[in-house]
């Protein structure tokens, strides 16, 4: 996959390098502004109200709400 | 044999990248979100301040707040035990999403200063973690909740460990269902033990003072408790 990848690249290796760096770059970048906020409210340990297995009672005062 | 040699390796390879990926979910939930997060809250206090007015102005008609829109920043809270410049926006609704924003308020809950609970949740840890130090509130501990309209000092009063499904917290009168209120609460709730949420760190606190903001709030409401660290 890697091999492959170093393969496809094109220019002597300083540039292959650098072409390397830039798609770690964009690969971190997506991870963090899309794929990762999307992700993360499904994550087990983001709770931090209270709540019951109803669904949201907007105009009760004892019940809760989603997470 | 040298196909399946290099499907072991293109096999291996991927899940060298699954578990680098791990890491990198791990860094941008545990630093990132705090990074974006105190930096976007820090806007939306200065929004607010600046939406509030200078302390000392006459006070508006909007004395009291009924109804905010969900996901709308209406208060900061200012909590001296967390350090004498900690501020932080308190927006309707205690999603996910409005979490990550500030301090969210329990919808159908009173609203700062009124009768019964001003219920709200926070971050322990990530997205900026404003009850990151919610576990050194001591009995007696001043929070104030600015307002448009006034400064609301509560002093906190107990706290409790409870597990997620304990919704009688937020009750008007907290852990007593039912019951008619005729005190004004305030109600955090955080999630515990840290890095969890097996369980919910919660703290009452009893309003002690309303100040309206054409008097201002004396200075020595926001004096850092003895005793902090940092």
């Amino acid at each position: 996959m890697y091999g492959l990848l170093w393969r496809l690249l094109p220019g002597p290796w300083p540039v292959k390098v650098l072409l390397s760096l830039v798609l770690v770059a964009g690969v971190v970048a997506v991870c963090f502004l899309w794929l990762f906020p999307a992700i993360s409210q499904y994550m087990p340990f983001n709770g931090n109200s209270v709540q019951t297995g109803l669904p949201l009672l907007p105009d009760s005062t004892s019940a809760t709400t989603a997470i | 044999m040298r196909w399946v040699r290099s499907g072991v390796r293109t096999l291996g390879e991927v899940f060298i990248t699954l578990g680098l990926l791990l890491f990198l979910f791990i860094a941008w939930q545990l630093w990132w979100t705090d990074v974006t997060a105190n930096r976007e809250q820090a806007v939306t206090i200065h929004a607010l301040e600046r939406g509030f007015g200078p302390a000392g102005r006459p006070a508006e008609a909007l004395a009291t707040l009924t109804k905010v829109p969900f996901g709308e920043a209406f208060a900061i809270m200012r909590i001296p035990r967390f350090g004498a410049d900690y501020a932080r926006p308190v927006l309707e609704g205690t999603d996910h999403d409005t979490l990550t924003q500030g301090i969210g308020h329990y919808p159908g809950t009173q609203f700062p200063g009124q009768v019964g609970n001003f219920a709200v949740a926070g971050h322990r840890t990530t997205y900026g973690k404003p009850f990151s130090d919610v576990e050194l509130l001591q009995k007696g501990d001043v929070i104030v909740v600015e307002t448009r309209a006034s400064y609301l000092v509560y002093a906190v009063d107990r706290h409790v460990i409870v597990t997620p499904d304990q919704v009688q917290v937020i009750s008007p009168v907290p852990q007593q269902p039912g019951a008619r209120p005729s005190q004004a609460w305030l109600t955090m709730t955080a999630c515990h033990p840290r890095y969890s949420a097996s369980q919910r760190y919660v703290v009452f606190a009893k309003l002690v003072k309303t100040i309206s903001r054409a008097r201002g709030l004396p200075a020595s409401y926001m004096a850092v408790p003895a005793g902090t660290a940092g």
